[in-house]
């Protein structure tokens, strides 16, 4: 009964670049979008005056105070007004709306921009406002121990720590699968190299349309279709081990369509990556593709960023001639709830 | 519930979820300097380098222009209300006892207005147009922060015609 | 190329000081599942959602679109969130549409809400910043200094204020969604009302609401094979400009005619004082009435305070203005561009009720937010575009 259609238009990632975690935490949220949109524009040869439409991600709960992104949008230059709209959830959405926007056809090329403060003193407790206010969020669990109990439903269901372990040896959060497993529990099952390390961060990108997208880049990342689909939230609900979201969004997009060669997982939490690749192979993912090749987000994870970096990653491969078709990944909320998957293609 | 019980007990509708959460501000590199300004009680504003504009407090890029602020400039400390509001209502997490003014000042040799108090007079005599300087805290109270002006005072100079601040609300 | 895109289902709640009854999953079921069966839909038949907010900080739930997935009947669908700032109720309508003009869903539930009884909204616009003065004083603060500048340049006399006042409120009385019921309003009772940020006094004030509201957006095939009246998008349009920069023009900003003109240019509209029944714009203190109609063209320069002086705004009078009430009879904040939009929406499909203006072809629906900088709006129409 539903409909979901895919691209109509030709569109690409023309342009992605991203903050360092040591330079983004010298400047304010102003400075911050200043120098990632001027690199993403005038740095990479894109014209102001081409970009129609400019969507930012970011939430305020990360920054401290309401509204956090009007001041931010400053570093933009925005005294002409500019049709734009912002997102309260990581840039890779933003990037989405930026997409259906492109498919009407009438302008050349959208920004996307987003950014992620790691200003608050136990950022576990923030993401935990995610949860249920009547029923989760007053028991006092955090974000951590919420991903414990995904973790130990994997466990339950066949998993193992080797397993988890294996990934924080490729976020470079472990030396060896024996040295993470020799940590000691933080949340049980997890330990810290199954967590995130919080950082600052923003990123920005350009999506740009057919001759245009050629015109400013020699080797676009052809969008060859976006999707996204939430889970259920009630943790006691869902079935913690497997990402039915994750799965449905990658058949939509048609991961299995064609051989893919790098795929850009983000998954805050390592055990969650062993769900998202499961998901994705479900859904046809290539067995060969290379995971995460650019070390991935979790080692500096930036909240709100993570994802739309992922999908930009998976772009830069493209764009450096190492891959012709990719995979990239985002995620959101409590136990890898709400999932977005972008297929990328070159072009000849 | 025991018959007794709901004698004494509402029925319950709501309840209380308290969340405390701390934050770090940064200020960031331009309103940094600003502050360190503010504390040695002067008021250093920035030029745009792309379109001459004088921007105070700073702010990390120009907003007309979107790259980054160029040479600082002191400011005086004297200027012009724009526009105002006097504030009649109390709430909560209020740091002041209405009434009291909040104004758009216009510092002399700037391109932006700033939000401020104004003080030293009643709140019916503030005016669009209305002469003010900076009334400083005592050097060993300042801070990091534009609080280091305690308020606008009233200078006594003649209003500035409308005309002339018109595009500066 | 474009599809085009009709609105099938509106609903919304009845709007309240506090709904106590309700949680805020039962406040945005109650206008989805009105929405649902207007449309004479069901969640299974709905591609995907599109929800908007104001801050997060106000309730304290952190991107709630995910908690209240569940309360959507949304688990397995794509679920999104917009925030613009006030406007958001309009933006978030405007992706939706562009969700079925781009042809990617043909069935998306749009939908925009706030509880202000289970938050502090004063509180949560007001904090102390860090190295700044304590100049922040809630919306009414903001926006106080703005409305003093157009009195003194346009030299409105102080009665239209009261005037706004008391006509959103009359009109409200039509309205049985409408938070603030108020028979006996007088204006006399607006001119004695305290003034709380000087100009502003409190019954020029938009209330605080619990309040959701939606609309079903559907293609053009869905429209047509329902058999029902639709209301059909004529044209959208957003536009936003930076909080601060010299010689910004808060009062009657570039971005909010920019935004109307490239509105009229998509719908098709050379002449909007006539084409345009009706319209429901974003007023939450009464004299940005005059402004807005100024600013959007429905008024010439310095004349939108006559317009409103005449009568012309009132139901009945020749371009009634929030007919609805308005967001001085209702404001959930998040929500209350999407109850302009929908309301223009009921207005060209006949369906508005008590407070119908009577033979409405072309509506006008109106949402702004943040520092006047962030314009939202959208035209519908009976007919075709
Ligand atoms: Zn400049």
């Amino acid at each position: 009964m539903s409909t979901f259609n895919t691209s109509r238009e030709e569109i690409a990632i023309v342009s992605f670049v991203e903050l360092s975690p040591a330079e983004a935490s010298q400047l304010d949220e102003i400075e911050t979008i200043q120098t990632i949109v001027s690199r993403a524009t005038d740095g990479a040869g894109i014209a102001r005056d081409r970009i129609g439409f400019t969507v930012s991600g970011s939430c305020d709960m990360l920054v401290g105070r309401p509204f956090s992104w009007i001041m931010a949008m400053d570093g933009a230059g925005v005294s002409k007004p500019i049709e734009e709209s912002h997102v309260e959830m990581d840039g890779a959405w933003a990037l989405y709306e930026a997409w259906v926007r492109l498919q009407h056809g009438d302008i050349d090329a959208a920004l996307i921009y987003c950014f992620g403060a790691n200003a608050a003193e136990d950022l576990m407790q923030v993401l935990a406002l995610q949860l249920d206010p009547y029923y989760l969020a007053p028991t006092g669990i955090n974000a951590a121990e919420v991903a414990a109990l995904q973790a130990s439903a994997m466990l339950a269901s066949g998993a193992t720590e080797r397993q988890f372990a294996e990934v924080a040896v490729r976020a470079g959060l472990a030396v060896s699968v024996e040295a993470a497993l020799a940590e000691p529990y933080l949340h049980r099952p997890l330990r810290a190299s199954d967590l995130p390390r919080f950082s600052d961060g923003a990123a920005a990108m350009v999506i740009a349309r057919g001759d245009y997208a050629r015109s400013v880049c020699a080797r676009p990342a052809w969008i060859q279709s976006m999707a996204h689909i939430a889970d259920g939230h009630s943790l006691g609900a869902r079935d913690l081990s497997k990402s039915p979201s994750l799965e449905k969004a990658a058949r939509l997009a048609g991961v299995g369509a064609k051989a893919t060669q790098i795929v850009e997982v983000h998954a805050p939490f390592g055990p969650q990556e062993v769900i998202a690749l499961e998901a994705l192979k479900q859904a046809g993912l290539s067995a060969d593709a290379k995971v995460n090749p650019s070390g991935g987000t979790r080692a500096a994870q930036s909240v709100m960023v993570a994802g739309l970096a992922a999908i930009g990653r998976a772009a830069s491969a493209i764009h450096r001639g190492e891959a012709s078709r990719t995979v990239g990944h985002a995620s959101s909320g409590p136990a890898l709830q709400h999932n977005l998957i972008a297929v990328l293609e070159e072009r000849s | 519930m025991s018959e007794a019980t709901k004698a004494v007990v509402k029925d319950v509708t709501t309840m209380a979820s308290p969340v405390s959460l701390k934050f770090r501000a940064r200020a960031g590199k331009d309103l940094s300097r600003f502050l360190r300004g503010m504390k040695e009680r002067r008021i250093v504003g920035r030029v745009c380098p792309s379109c001459n504009y004088v921007y105070v407090p700073p702010r990390g890029a120009c907003p007309t222009c979107g790259c980054p602020m160029g040479d600082e400039r002191v400011l005086p400390e004297t200027g012009t209300i724009t526009t105002f509001c006097i504030v009649n209502i109390p709430f909560e997490g209020q740091k002041l006892k209405p009434p009291y003014v909040c104004a758009s000042v216009l510092l002399d040799g700037a391109d932006v207005a700033l939000f401020h108090l104004v003080g030293g007079c009643d709140v019916n005599e503030v005016r669009m147009g209305m002469r003010v300087r900076a009334e400083w805290v005592d050097e060993a109270d300042a801070e990091l922060s534009l609080e280091t002006i305690r308020y606008f005072v009233p200078t006594g100079e003649p209003d500035r015609p409308l005309a002339q601040i018109r595009e500066h609300i | 190329m474009k599809q085009r895109c009709a609105v099938l289902g509106i609903g919304q709640t009845h709007h309240a000081a506090k709904r106590g009854d309700l949680s805020m999953s039962g406040l945005v079921r109650e206008a989805a599942l009105r929405a649902l069966d207007d449309a004479g839909m069901t969640f299974d038949e709905i591609d995907a959602v599109v929800m908007g907010k104001a801050p997060d900080f106000f309730e304290g739930v952190m991107t709630p679109e995910l908690y209240l997935a569940d309360a959507l009947g949304a688990a397995g669908k794509p679920v999104f969130r917009v925030h613009t700032a006030g406007s958001v109720g309009g933006s978030t309508a405007i992706f939706a549409t562009h969700l079925v003009t781009s042809g990617i869903h043909k069935r998306v539930l749009t939908l925009a809400w706030e509880k202000q009884s289970e938050s502090n909204a004063m509180w949560a616009l007001s904090p102390k910043y860090p190295f700044s003065p304590p100049t922040t004083a809630g919306a009414g603060g903001y926006f106080a200094p703005f409305v003093r500048a157009y009195i003194e340049f346009t030299g409105a006399p102080e009665h239209i204020g009261w005037q706004v006042a008391y006509k959103d409120r009359i009109h409200a009385l039509k309205n049985p969604y409408a938070h603030l019921q108020m028979p006996e309003i007088t204006i006399d009772m607006v001119k004695n009302s305290p003034v709380l940020w000087d100009p502003i006094r409190y019954l020029e004030t938009c209330p605080s609401s619990d309040g959701a509201g939606a609309m079903i957006l559907v293609s053009e095939d869905v429209a047509e094979a329902s058999g029902k009246k639709v209301a059909w998008v004529h044209g959208t349009a957003n536009r936003t400009e930076a909080i601060l920069y010299p010689r910004r023009n808060q009062v009657l900003p570039q971005a909010g005619s920019d935004c109307a003109k490239a509105l009229y240019k998509e719908a098709g509209i050379t002449d909007p004082k006539r084409e345009i029944d009706t319209a429901e714009i974003y007023v939450p203190f009464a004299w940005f009435e005059p402004m807005w109609l100024e600013n959007i063209g429905l008024a010439d320069a310095n004349d939108g305070w006559k317009m409103v002086d005449s009568g012309d705004t009132m139901l009945g009078g020749r371009q009634p203005i929030n007919p609805s009430g308005g967001v001085l009879s209702s404001n959930p904040i998040g929500a209350s561009g999407m109850l302009r939009f929908l309301e223009a929406a009921h207005q060209v499909r006949g369906t508005a009720g008590e407070h119908q203006v009577e033979g409405a072809k072309k509506a006008l629906g109106h949402a702004y937010g943040g520092g006047s900088q962030y314009f939202a709006m959208w035209i519908v129409g009976a007919e075709k575009p």
